[in-house]
């Protein structure tokens, strides 16, 4: 029924979408009744408390006591890698969606310490306050063996991956001769860039409540897709398909900690399996740092240029953490060969395992990373040969995909240039570092290029209209924050003609039709296409029993011709023509009627098409000369991503990324104790994101952008693109102010302190 | 990680903890309860009354998810003990609205798409409630300054602002 290369959205009016509507679970939201997975009561709930391994990366459990745990009064269970219920043998079974290649973690298997603040013990009591009090009170004690955690040293026995992660492109091979360009080039730069590990830190901290019922689960998790919790524990534990029932109404922020099934889903349904009993575990806030990371990467950059800037080469190479068990990919250097048009380009991109949990994917994984390294050397290179930053990345425009040859679905990256610098006010840059200032601020403007890919995944929906006019949409997609209960009522809304309070919209349900993780931006064009094309099955069915009713005005007409509007289905260009739809359904005694549908990407624009949303990203900061504290005073971000469905949630979006972007370039790093193995600042005191106050102007244009190639609604997605480039724009206008360039993130002001800044510090390597 | 001193706390010789009487009114509603010295507002309203609309996100006062109104003062309901509140009025995200009407700050939130996740929203609205009748806030960067004890991960923190000043300005749908 859908087309994919003709971009169908409704032919009728659009009332919704492309307009700025409010979030339709809004009111639930402020009113404190969307309840997230810890939130949902049970007969009889008990609670479950991680106990967390000690300060040691690797070695094992020597003794565990739980004696003391045991006798506190309300404690009904302690369980410990001893005694836990037998569990499958082959690790494969715990394989998730997403588990990248190697042995995922699996909690309690046995006495190895594998990394550092593993769960060891699960205290299961009658009160959240007796579990937590005696989970402190196991005594354990370990034996130590080496581990390593320290990322530059480890730099040195670096590896590619043998194994590919599933759909992570790795690397495309080298292109011409970048030593011999290099070396040609009038014009080059070569410097070193260092990203901090980072948590993802949702404000909602992992909880599961598995609800018992006579050998059956309900099952509230927090997850970026119920389907991944349910095939999990299906698989771990043995469960029949209609065993397992995973319902996640509402997920309190993810960034994509949410979509590998975390260790508290698999200790709360032990638990609940075992006892008998519904149990809910809820992660603390220090536990959170024990799960998964942004890995930290060392990133080596060499460009070279003519003299008028046309790049002539561009070296990139990686090094970022994995874990000991398992082989985290992601895509940090590709993001060079299609980001700008250059003859001779080298990629590298490697892992060094450390002694922390697996690393994983952390809003834009990869690019956040790799985009950030390019963006930065394109502005040293734009300095470096005397060029404006805007003029180097206007001059080396690529205009198709130079990594796989293909043409974009559609490219507006130009047109996000000029919108983007003509709010900001670009032209009136002067561009000699330090040459602006307020008093005792320096005042410093940047710019970088933002990069990700937009795709759509296979994905179910159905819908259901009532008698009384009622849409009920159905799919079992997540909404993390991201809005999708809200764009698809728009969508639905538009394709039945009805006004968007009649729709409802269930999802994050595994009883309902099939939908991927949440992640990776796909879910407006995934599950979007697929709510369109169940509305359209809709239309369909209808317009047929229409124009089959006795004396139908509709009698010879064509689908094509039909507009849904305002309950009615009408002849385009002729309302007169018109029949109400709900008498279609009281003429055949309807209650109900629904349709579903899949809705896949179009095979033929994937092979023949590259499908990337950009941004040009554009900041002011302040730094006090004498404090070196920075301020982000004002971001213009103008983004190319094809149709915007709604301008509010949308907007949100952005600046959801930029502000991640923010703390990424000034605030956020999560440090490891090499002593101890042990990321040390967990917790939010510590761990800093973005405050308040730390947030000023942020200005989003979307530009226009028409795709009717990379899915079937002409959207590309949102929620990864906000972040992508934005700590370069920052790290570059905080060289424009200061003429300091620091490669090491974040750019905390002991680092601007410094005097022999220009490098990388932290032990990382120098620049070239 | 280790802990080896005893068990002091839980234990009264019957088994049970000790319990404590404290008299709440909450959302307007006076409530009788026997709590635990140990147990914190949050938990209380979370565990017990089954008012999740309090949120917890670090339980140590960093986050301000769990703030809620104490005699119309804004705190962290995570760093209060039920047992000192005897005698006073609380009012959580619950209790805002009222005849089925948002609050001002409610609706602006809404209006202003002030969130995302939805998670750290009740402890920013009890937040600007509270802010909004200290009176002390007047340019945005004032609210900017006096709303940094609630963080939102998902960044919504321009449409927090303007929601607030949006109510502060008395432009908002207002009671």
């Amino acid at each position: 029924m859908v087309q994919t290369s003709t971009a169908p959205l409704p032919s009728s009016a659009r009332p919704y979408v492309g307009t700025g509507q409010r979030r339709i679970d809004g009111v639930s939201k402020v009113t404190g009744q969307a309840r997230y997975a810890a939130e949902f009561p049970a007969d009889g709930l008990l609670y479950g408390h991680v106990v967390s391994g000690g300060a040691l990366a690797s070695g094992e459990i020597l003794r565990i006591d739980t004696r003391a745990a045991e006798a506190v009064a309300g404690v009904v269970r302690v369980y410990t890698h001893e005694n836990r219920p037998r569990q499958p043998w082959f690790d494969s079974t715990y394989q998730d969606q997403v588990a990248p290649p190697g042995i995922p973690f699996r909690p309690l298997k046995d006495a190895k310490i594998v990394y550092s603040g593993q769960p060891v013990a699960l205290v299961v009591a009658q009160s959240l306050e007796v579990a937590a009090y005696a989970a402190s009170l196991l005594e354990i004690t370990y034996r130590e063996e080496p581990f390593r955690t320290d990322l530059a040293a480890e730099q040195s026995n670096a590896y590619v991956p043998p194994e590919k992660r599933a759909g992570i492109e790795p690397p495309p091979p080298d292109r011409g001769d970048v030593d011999r360009a290099l070396a040609e080039a009038p014009v080059k730069v070569e410097a070193s860039y260092f990203v901090a590990a980072e948590h993802h830190n949702p404000m909602e901290t992992h909880a599961s409540t598995v609800v018992w019922n006579d050998g059956k689960l309900t099952v509230y998790d927090k997850i970026q897709g119920v389907v991944a919790s349910k095939e999990y524990l299906n698989e771990v534990f043995g469960l029949s398909p209609d065993d397992v029932h995973v319902i996640s109404p509402f997920v309190g922020g993810a960034f994509g900690v949410g979509l590998r099934p975390q260790y508290q889903l698999f200790l709360a349904t032990m638990a609940a399996l075992d006892l008998r009993r519904s149990v809910r575990v809820t992660l603390t806030r220090d536990q959170m740092f024990t799960l998964t990371y942004r890995p930290h990467t060392i990133q080596h950059l060499a460009l070279g240029a003519e003299r008028d800037g046309r790049l002539t080469a561009i070296r990139h190479e990686a090094v970022a953490a994995t874990s000991t068990f398992e082989d985290y990919q992601e895509v940090v250097v590709n993001w060079s060969g299609l980001g700008y048009r250059c003859p001779n380009v080298a990629f590298d991109y490697k892992l060094a395992k450390l002694h922390t949990y697996t690393p994983s994917d952390m809003r834009a994984p990869g690019a956040a990373t790799g985009v950030y390294g390019l963006e930065c050397a394109m502005d040293e290179l734009a300095h470096a040969a005397g060029i404006d930053p805007l003029e180097l990345r206007l001059k080396n425009y690529a205009e198709e995909d130079a990594n796989t040859g293909k043409p974009f679905t559609s490219k507006q990256l130009r047109e996000c240039y000029r919108q983007g610098a003509e709010r900001f006010g670009w032209s009136r840059r002067s561009p000699r570092p330090r040459s602006m200032r307020d008093g005792r601020e320096l005042i410093g403007w940047g710019l970088a290029t933002g990069f990700w890919e937009a795709s759509m995944q296979q994905t179910s929906a159905r819908a259901v209209l009532s008698a009384d006019g009622g849409l009920e949409l159905a799919t079992a997609t997540a909404d993390i924050g991201t809005g999708t209960y809200t764009i698809l009522a728009q969508i639905a809304a538009d394709a039945m003609g009805v006004p968007i309070e009649q729709v409802d919209v269930k999802i994050g349900d595994s009883s309902l039709p099939a939908s991927p993780l949440e992640g990776g931006s796909w879910t407006a064009a995934s599950a979007g296409s697929a709510v369109q094309k169940a509305c359209f099955g809709l239309r369909e069915q209808l317009f047929h029993h229409a124009r089959a009713m006795e004396g139908s005005p509709l009698a010879n007409e064509v689908l094509e011709r039909i507009i849904f509007t305002g309950g009615r289905m009408e002849v385009a260009n002729d309302p007169s023509r018109s029949v109400v739809v709900a008498d279609v359904m009281a003429a055949l005694g309807l209650e109900k009627l629904a349709a579903e549908e899949t809705a896949k990407p179009d095979q033929d624009a994937q092979e023949n098409y590259s499908g990337y949303t950009h941004s040009a990203i554009f900041v002011e900061v302040r730094v006090d000369e004498e404090l070196n504290v920075v301020r982000v005073t004002r971001i213009v971000d103008a983004v190319a991503a094809g149709r915007i469905l709604n301008l509010k949630t949308a907007r949100s979006q952005i600046l959801g990324g930029v502000v991640f972007g923010i703390g990424m370039a000034l605030e956020e790093q999560s440090e490891l104790d090499h002593r101890f193995g042990r990321f040390m600042n967990h917790n939010i005191a510590e761990y800093h994101i973005p405050v308040n106050a730390d947030v000023r102007d942020i200005d989003v244009i979307f530009v226009e952008e028409h795709d009717d190639k990379v899915s079937p609604i002409g959207v590309k997605g949102l929620g990864e693109i906000g972040i992508v480039g934005t700590a370069a724009a920052i790290a570059n206008a905080i060289f424009h102010a200061t003429g300091k360039r620091v490669r090491d993130l974040p750019i905390t002001p002991d680092k601007l302190l410094r005097d022999d800044v220009d490098g990388v510090s932290s032990g990382m390597a120098r620049a070239g | 990680m280790q802990a080896t001193e005893t068990d002091t706390r839980s234990g009264n010789g019957t088994g049970e903890p000790s319990r404590i009487p404290v008299v709440l009114t909450i959302n307007g509603t006076e409530r009788r309860l026997e709590v635990e010295p140990w147990t914190t507002l949050l938990d209380l309203l979370r565990e017990r009354l089954d008012l999740t609309g309090s949120k917890k996100g670090c339980d140590h006062g960093q986050c301000g998810a769990c703030t809620v109104l104490v005699d119309d003062r804004r705190v962290n309901a995570c760093l209060t003990l039920a047992v000192m509140l005897d005698g006073a009025s609380v009012t959580t995200v619950e209790g805002l609205a009222q005849d089925g009407q948002l609050h001002p700050v409610q609706d602006a939130f809404v209006e202003h798409d002030a969130f995302q996740c939805g998670y750290c929203t009740p402890g920013q609205i009890c937040s600007a409630v509270g802010l909004l009748k200290e009176g002390r806030a007047q340019s945005d960067d004032e609210i900017r300054e006096l709303m940094s004890g609630n963080l939102c991960r998902c960044g919504a923190y321009v449409n927090i602002v303007a929601a607030v000043r949006q109510v502060m300005d008395g432009t908002g749908a207002g009671r």
